[in-house]
C-alpha cells in the first residue's frame, strides 16, 4: 500500500493535491472514526449494563428479605402467604403452580411442535411449507393475553362441559392453552435444526432406497436431535416465565397441590398479583416479588443455558 | 434379480411406505390441528367482540358502564409508550449490532456481550417489570408513567432489534465491504454509506416484530405498577392551562391496550369481557399486521436481494 | 489414414449382454434442457465412464438413474432408461423410485456417513429393508467391510462415529453402505475428486474389484482414471452424448473432433 502512494506521489499532478488532503485530513478523521467506534462499544455495552441492573436490583431487594426470612423456610415452606398478617414464605406452592402448569404445556408443544416441524420440513410439498411457516410466524406474534382471554373464556367452559367440578379457574386450562402458545416456537426452532441436515445425508438415504420415514428417523432426527432437544428445553423456558395467561386462568391464589384441576398461582401469577395490590414500596410482600423473581431468573437461566450448549452444537457439526 | 426376489422387495418397499402414509397423515393432522384450533379461537373472539367495534369504541374512556366504555385512553397511551420504545430500542439495538458485527475484536468483552446478548433475549418479559420497578420508578424517580413503560419495553426488544440487525449485516457479502475499502472508505464510511443502507430492509423487519412484541405485553407494564383506570390523556404539549411543557407527558400516567383488556377480563360481568374481546381484537389486528408487514418485507429482500 | 467407418448404434458397440440402457432420453431442470437424445448402452458387470467439461450433464445423467431427480420439484424426464434383465424403463411414472434405489445404489462426491456409527452406517441399507436379525446385519456388515477393503482398518471401533474416520475411508465406508444393499448397480459421481492421490489409487482398486459383482456407472474428470478403470467410456458436451465407444478406442481413436479435443486437454 505505502509502494501504490509512492508511486502517485511521484505522478504528480492533481491526485498529489487530493493526497496532501489525505494526509492532512489523516488525524482528523482517526480522531472520529474513534469516538464513533467509542459510542457504539458504549451502545454494546448497554447489553451488559441491562443484565447486570436486572442481576443487581433482584439480588439488592432480595437481600433485604432474606434479612427476614431464613432461606431453608423459603426453598421448603409449604405455606406461601406473604401478605398475611402472619405471614408465611415458603415458595413451594409457587413453584409447584409453575412445575405443574409448565408441564402441561410440555405435554401439548413438545408432540405437536415436533411433529409439525417433521412434516415441514421433510414430508409437506415445498409450496404447502412455504405457506405454513410464515403462518406459524404470525402465531408466534400473537400476544399472550389474547391467549388468556382464551384460556378464561373458551377452553375452561370447554373443559367444564367435560370435567364437572372443574373450578372457573384452574392450572389444565392455563397448560393447554399455554402450550398451543409455544407449539409455533417449537415447530420452528426444530424445524430450523432439521434444515440445517444437510441434503447430500438426506440423498445418501434416500439412494439407498429410505423411504421419507425412515430418511427422517434414521437420517435427520438424529442429525439434528440436539436441535430439536434446544426446542424443547427453550419452549418450556417460555412456559416457565409465561406471565399472562396463567394469572388471567390459573387463578392467582397460591395452593400447594399437583392437580391440575385445582386453581393456583405460579411465580408470575404472584408478582402480577402483588404489583396489581400497590403495596408499599419497602415492605415485605414487596420485596417477596423480588425474590420469586430471582427464582424465576435463576430457574429460565439454567434451561436457556442447556437450550443453548444443545443449539450450539448442531451447528458446529454442520 | 429373480422374480421371487422383486416381489419381497415389493413387499418391504410397501410396509415401509405404509409408515410414511402414517406418519405424513399424522404431521399433516397435527399440523392442521394446532391451525385449526388457533383459528378456532380467534374466531370465537371476533364473534365475541367484533360488535362493540364502534367509533365510540375508540373515541371513549373506560367507564363503570361496560355499554358506555371505550379504549381512548388506552390506544393513545400504546401509541406514546412506542414512541418512546422505539426512541430508545432502536438506536441502541442497531449501533449495538454494528458494532459486535463490524468492530469487535475477538477478546473476552465482545465473548460476554454475545453471551449477554443470547440470554437477555431469554429473560422472561416479567423481569424487565421487576428492573424497572426498582429502578426506574423507585431509583431513578419517573414513577409509573409513560417513560418508565417505554424504557421497560425498549430494553425487552433491545435483543430482537441486535440480532435482527446483526443477521442483516452479515448477508452482506465481505467483496462488498472490500470494494469500498480498496477505495479508501474508513470503517464507519463503509458502514454508513453501505452496510446500514444495505442492512435497512433487515433492520426494519427487526424494528417491526420488536415493537409488534411490545405492543401486546402486558406482564412488564403491570408490573410498573400502571393504573388501569384512566380517563384522561397525556397532557398535548403546549395546550392547556398553564400550558404544558414539551415533555411532560412522559410523565403522565397512562394506561395501554393489553392492560386495558387485562382489567376488563378480570371483572365477573360478562359485558366487560365483550369489551376485553373487542379490544383484543384490536390488539391482534395491531399486531398480526405488523407481523405480517416484517414477513412481507423479509420475504421480498430474500427474493430481491441475491448478493 | 482412418478408413470411415459404418455409423452403429452406441449399442451395438458393446459386446456384453446389457443392463441397463438410455434411450432417447432427456431431461429438464424446470425449464432447462440439461439432456438431450442421450443413448447410452450400459455392459453388465463392466466399469462405463462418463466424461466432459463442467455443467454437460454427467451428474444429471447417472443422478437419473436412481431416480435422485424426483426429490426435488420441477424435474422432468423423457424417454427411457430400460433396466435389464427385466426390461422395465426405470424413469416411468408407474415405477417405484424407491425400489429402484435399493437396486441401484450410489457413491457421492463428497463422502456423506449417517451421523451414526460405522456399523450402523453399513447395516443402513438393510435396515431400511426391515432386516434386524443381529447376525445377519454383521455378516452382511464384515462382508461389505471386507468388499470395500476396510474391515482391517475399522473392525475394532464398529462402534465409533463414522466422522471420525479420515476422508479416504469416509469414501471407502459410503461404498460399504452401498455395497452392504446388494445393488445390482453402482453409481459413482466423482468419488475420488475429494480424496488425495493414495487415497484414489485404494478407491480404484475397488472400484476394479468389485466389478467382478456389480455393474458400475462412474463420472469422473480425470481423463487417466476414466482410462485405467473404465471398459467403456462416454463423452458429453452441452447436454448430448457425443461419443460412446470401448475405453481403450476411444481414447486411442476417437472418432469426433470434440472428442479427441476433449481428451487431449486442447479443449476451449
Ligand atoms: N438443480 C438444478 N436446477 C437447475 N439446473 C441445474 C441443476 N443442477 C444442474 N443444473 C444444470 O444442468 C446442467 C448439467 O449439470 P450437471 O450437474 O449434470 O453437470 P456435470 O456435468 O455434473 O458438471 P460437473 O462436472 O461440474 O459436476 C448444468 O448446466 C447445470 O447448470
Ligand atoms: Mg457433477
Amino acid at each position: 500500500m505505502s509502494d501504490a502512494m509512492t508511486a502517485a506521489d511521484k505522478g504528480g499532478g492533481s491526485s498529489s493535491l487530493y493526497l496532501d488532503r489525505i494526509r492532512t485530513m489523516r488525524h482528523v478523521r482517526n480522531g472520529k472514526e474513534r469516538i464513533i467506534e467509542a459510542i457504539l462499544f458504549v451502545a454494546a455495552f448497554c447489553a451488559v449494563a441491562v443484565t447486570v441492573a436486572i442481576v443487581a436490583i433482584l439480588l439488592y431487594e432480595a437481600s433485604t428479605f432474606f434479612a427476614h426470612v431464613s432461606l431453608v423456610e423459603f426453598l421448603t415452606g409449604t405455606e406461601w402467604t406473604p401478605l398475611f398478617e402472619r405471614a408465611s414464605f415458603g415458595m413451594l406452592p409457587l413453584l409447584v403452580g409453575t412445575v405443574v402448569t409448565s408441564f402441561i404445556a410440555f405435554l401439548v408443544a413438545g408432540p405437536l411442535g415436533f411433529l409439525i416441524a417433521m412434516y415441514l420440513s421433510e414430508f409437506a410439498p415445498p409450496k404447502l411449507a412455504e405457506v405454513l411457516k410464515p403462518f406459524l410466524e404470525l402465531l408466534a406474534g400473537v400476544p399472550t393475553i389474547v391467549y388468556g382471554y382464551f384460556a378464561l373464556l373458551f377452553v375452561t367452559p370447554l373443559l367444564q362441559k367435560i370435567i364437572p367440578g372443574l373450578p372457573g379457574f384452574n392450572m389444565l386450562s392455563a397448560g393447554l392453552v399455554m402450550g398451543l402458545m409455544i407449539v409455533p416456537y417449537v415447530a420452528s426452532v426444530s424445524e430450523d435444526a432439521m434444515r440445517a441436515v444437510p441434503m447430500a445425508l438426506r440423498e445418501g438415504s434416500y439412494a439407498m432406497g429410505a423411504t421419507r420415514f425412515q430418511t427422517a428417523m434414521w437420517v435427520v432426527l438424529p442429525a439434528s436431535f440436539s436441535g430439536v432437544m434446544a426446542a424443547f428445553v427453550l419452549g418450556v423456558s417460555r412456559a416457565v416465565g409465561e406471565t399472562m395467561i396463567v394469572a388471567i386462568a390459573a387463578g392467582q391464589q397460591p395452593n400447594f397441590t399437583f392437580d391440575p384441576r385445582e386453581p393456583a398461582a405460579t411465580i408470575t401469577a404472584f408478582i402480577v398479583q402483588v404489583a396489581m395490590g400497590d403495596l408499599p414500596h419497602g415492605s415485605i410482600g414487596y420485596q417477596s416479588i423480588f425474590a420469586v423473581g430471582l427464582v424465576l431468573v435463576v430457574i429460565t437461566l439454567f434451561f436457556n443455558l442447556i437450550g443453548q450448549m444443545l443449539r450450539r452444537r448442531i451447528r458446529e457439526v454442520y | 434379480m429373480a422374480n421371487k426376489e422383486r416381489m419381497a422387495l415389493r413387499g418391504i418397499i410397501a410396509r415401509n411406505q405404509r409408515w410414511d402414509l402414517i406418519v405424513g397423515t399424522v404431521g399433516l393432522l397435527a399440523t392442521a390441528l394446532g391451525v385449526i384450533i388457533l383459528t378456532l379461537l380467534f374466531v370465537d373472539l371476533v364473534l365475541d367482540g367484533w360488535h362493540r367495534l364502534t367509533p365510540d369504541f375508540f373515541l371513549n374512556f373506560p367507564s363503570r358502564r361496560p355499554e358506555e366504555a371505550g379504549i381512548l385512553s388506552a390506544w393513545v397511551g400504546s401509541a406514546l409508550v412506542m414512541i418512546v420504545t422505539a426512541f430508545t430500542a432502536v438506536p441502541l439495538g442497531v449501533a449495538a449490532a454494528i458494532y459486535l458485527e463490524e468492530y469487535a475484536p475477538k477478546n473476552w468483552i465482545t465473548e460476554l456481550i454475545e453471551i449477554n446478548v443470547t440470554n437477555l433475549a431469554a429473560v422472561p418479559s416479567i423481569i424487565y417489570g421487576l428492573l424497572a420497578l426498582g429502578l426506574f420508578v423507585y431509583i431513578l424517580g419517573f414513577g409509573h408513567s409513560v417513560l418508565t413503560a417505554g424504557l421497560t419495553l425498549g430494553l425487552m426488544i433491545l435483543p430482537i432489534i441486535i440480532v435482527a440487525t446483526r443477521e442483516a449485516l452479515r448477508a452482506i457479502p465481505v467483496a462488498i465491504r472490500e470494494a469500498a475499502y480498496a477505495l479508501g472508505a474508513t470503517r464507519w464510511q463503509v458502514v454508513s454509506d453501505h452496510l446500514i443502507p444495505y442492512a435497512s430492509g433487515g433492520i426494519y423487519t427487526g424494528v417491526i416484530i420488536g415493537l409488534s412484541r411490545a405492543i401486546g405485553e402486558t406482564a412488564p407494564v403491570i408490573t410498573i405498577g400502571a393504573l388501569t383506570f384512566i380517563a384522561f390523556l397525556p397532557p398535548i404539549p403546549f395546550s392547556g392551562d398553564p400550558p404544558a411543557g414539551p415533555f411532560d407527558w412522559l410523565f403522565s400516567p397512562f394506561t395501554v391496550l393489553p392492560i386495558q383488556m387485562f382489567n376488563w377480563l378480570s371483572r365477573p360481568q360478562s359485558a366487560f369481557h365483550v369489551n376485553a374481546a373487542a379490544t383484543g381484537i384490536v390488539i391482534i389486528v395491531a399486531t398480526l399486521a405488523m407481523n405480517g408487514i416484517a414477513i412481507w418485507l423479509r420475504s421480498r429482500i430474500r427474493s430481491k436481494l441475491k448478493w | 489414414m482412418n478408413e470411415p467407418r459404418k455409423p452403429e448404434s452406441n449399442a451395438a458397440i458393446v459386446t456384453e449382454p446389457l443392463k441397463a440402457e438410455t434411450r432417447k432420453f432427456n431431461f429438464y431442470y424446470g425449464d432447462n434442457h440439461a439432456l438431450k437424445n442421450v443413448d447410452l448402452p450400459v455392459a453388465e458387470r463392466r466399469v462405463t465412464a462418463l466424461i466432459g467439461p463442467s455443467g454437460c450433464g454427467k451428474s444429471t445423467l447417472l443422478r437419473s438413474f436412481n431416480r435422485m431427480h424426483d426429490l426435488y420439484p420441477g424435474n422432468r424426464y423423457e424417454g427411457e432408461i430400460r433396466l435389464y434383465p427385466d426390461d422395465v424403463d426405470l424413469v416411468s411414472p408407474t415405477v417405484d423410485p424407491i425400489e429402484i434405489r435399493m437396486r441401484i445404489s450410489m457413491v457421492f462426491q463428497k463422502p456423506n456417513p449417517f451421523p451414526k456409527t460405522i456399523f450402523e452406517n453399513v447395516a443402513y441399507g438393510l435396515m431400511v429393508r426391515g432386516e434386524k436379525r443381529r447376525s445377519v446385519l454383521e455378516e452382511k456388515v464384515e462382508e461389505a467391510l471386507r468388499g470395500a477393503a476396510l474391515w482391517d482398518e475399522v473392525k475394532d471401533r464398529l462402534d465409533d462415529l463414522a466422522f471420525n474416520l479420515s476422508g479416504g475411508q469416509q469414501q471407502r465406508l459410503c461404498i460399504a453402505r452401498a455395497l452392504a444393499a446388494d445393488p445390482e448397480i453402482i453409481l459413482f459421481d466423482e468419488p475420488t475428486s475429494a480424496l488425495d492421490p493414495i487415497a484414489t489409487a485404494s478407491i480404484e482398486e475397488l472400484i476394479a474389484e468389485i466389478k467382478e459383482k456389480v455393474t458400475i456407472l462412474i463420472v469422473t474428470h480425470n481423463m487417466q482414471q476414466a482410462a485405467r478403470i473404465s471398459d467403456y467410456t462416454a463423452f458429453m458436451y452441452l447436454g448430448e452424448l457425443i461419443e460412446f465407444g470401448r475405453t481403450d478406442e476411444l481414447f486411442v481413436r476417437p472418432r469426433k473432433k470434440q472428442t479427441e479435443d476433449y481428451i487431449t486437454g486442447r479443449f476451449g
